[in-house]
């Protein structure tokens, strides 16, 4: 077991639609050793809409969270791939002087820019070889889908590759599951369209599952709250629009290390998912 | 004709503002198309990617402001990965939308323009956004009350809606960050 401590940031998504990844994240955080102290009174960090409508905005509302973390002295780790994408990119544009002079101003607070922002993925994979598992994810084929906003753009995120990353495979072999070769791990499935544009949603992450359910896939695991909602909650939709039984259970990959660790599926939350992943897993004998 | 008098310069004043705002020189576009081909949502833009930046080295503000691309693009940044010139094109397409929000432009996508507004709206007021409420209020704002509401039943019964705003002690904090952005936006 390792002993770390992060200041957390679970974003707006965790409080709501997405609160089985915040509830398997802590449980899986506490049972590897890893500290996560809540940011006290965060707020939004302005995902998805302020960066399509202002540029200081994008960058004024998550530093107002960079500063926050800054005051505590530690590391920011994050949940939701958008928060990663926001936050990193406000810790990137504050890099210029005379941008940070301005925030800190807006801000009313001194702001240094110090504060390293790390995703939940990197924490926990880091040190899921420091305690031994309870039982391996043998025979479950995981198609890992990483999403634009965690490995995009590069020189931004800092991550992983761009094209093909790694990170999630490397994990989810780790835990014994076999993770599947698929080349739609980075395209978009839709993201902020669902309320707007359901058309375009629909055809690119029916494009996703269908792919995956044809190369064997058993679940898609996935680090984002965002890609969640539109793959799973959507999913019946796309049967209806494409014709195509998918059935497919998408999974938070802390759902899968928790499964691995030894928790049940009741304690993770897999409850809550549009497709049931409860057939799959007690077919594979994991439940 | 010389070849002095075929290249694109002077530059536009478009690409001026692009510059300044992005920091991205779109005239180092050589109209490869790489970011074309890779764009998810290019099968229902009026005008793709590597047009868009043509456009922008042509000045062509009006077009493009009012074009469905620039609310189309979800900011993937496949684009922006993929292209050899190494220019942040998701970043020159964001700085458009914020031009179209200064000019006051009609979207011709108005719906994302419209979410985007009540997605704001919810963070100002509460400091936190919150399904229900930003669902509630996009409804309200493009005056289509029953809009979305075939996944509340799934979203209530698998506790994937919390009912109370959470509203953040520092809500005052959020909304002053607002207030100070759009003052010095409006100079």
């Amino acid at each position: 077991m390792t002993s770390q401590t992060y200041a957390y940031y679970p974003g707006c998504t965790l409080r709501s639609s997405a609160k089985e990844y915040d509830i398997s994240a802590r449980l899986v955080c506490q049972k590897l050793g890893i500290e996560l102290r809540e940011l006290e009174d965060w707020a939004c960090c302005g995902a998805s809409s302020a960066h399509t409508t202002s540029e200081l905005l994008s960058i004024a509302l998550p530093a107002r969270e960079l500063q926050a973390a800054e005051q505590v002295g530690l590391p920011l780790a994050v949940a939701c791939a958008m928060c990663f994408s926001r936050l990193k990119h406000a810790a990137h544009d504050l890099a210029d002087e005379a941008k940070l002079a301005q925030v800190s101003g807006i801000l009313g607070k001194e702001l240094r820019n110090s504060t390293q922002v790390v995703h939940l993925l990197q924490v926990i994979e880091g040190c899921i070889n420091t305690v031994p598992l309870t039982r391996r994810l043998s025979g479950l084929k995981v198609a890992c889908y990483y999403g634009c906003l965690l490995v995009r753009p590069r020189e931004v995120m800092n991550f992983d590759d761009e094209e093909n990353p790694q990170m999630m495979d490397r994990l989810i072999e780790t835990l014994g599951a076999e993770a599947i070769d698929w080349d739609l791990k980075v395209a978009c499935c839709g993201a902020s369209l669902p309320l707007t544009r359901r058309d375009i949603v629909l055809k690119l992450s029916h494009r996703l599952l269908s792919q995956a359910r044809q190369l064997g896939a058993d679940c898609v695991a996935v680090a984002c709250p965002m890609c969640h909602s539109n793959l799973d909650a959507y999913q019946k939709e796309m049967e209806t629009e494409y014709g195509e039984r998918l059935e497919l259970p998408i999974l938070y990959f802390t759902q899968l290390v928790g499964l691995a660790l030894g928790f049940s599926p009741k304690q993770l939350h897999m409850d809550r998912h549009f497709t049931d992943p409860m057939p799959m897993l007690r077919d594979k004998g994991l439940a | 004709m010389t070849l002095g008098s075929i290249s694109p310069s002077p530059c536009s004043d478009l690409c001026n503002f692009v510059r300044e705002r992005t920091g991205q020189n779109v005239l180092d576009c050589y109209q490869c198309g790489k970011c074309s081909a890779g764009c998810p949502a290019g099968y229902v833009m009026d005008l793709g990617p590597r047009q868009v930046m043509r456009a922008i080295q042509l000045g062509l503000k009006e077009e493009l402001l009012a074009s469905k691309t620039i609310w189309l693009c979800v900011s993937c940044q496949t684009c922006s990965a993929r292209c050899p010139a190494n220019i942040d094109i998701a970043r020159v397409m964001e700085s458009l939308r914020w031009l179209a929000a200064v000019e006051k432009t009609t979207p011709a996508e108005k719906e994302i323009e419209v979410f985007h507004r009540a997605f704001l709206g919810v963070v100002k007021r509460f400091g936190r956004a919150q399904e229900l409420l930003l669902a509630a209020w996009y409804n309200l704002l493009s005056k289509n009350p029953l809009a979305n509401i075939s996944l509340l039943p799934g979203m209530l019964t698998r506790g994937k809606i919390s009912f109370l705003p959470a509203r953040v002690k520092g809500g005052v904090e959020v909304k002053r960050i607002f207030d100070k952005v759009k003052a010095i936006e409006r100079g």
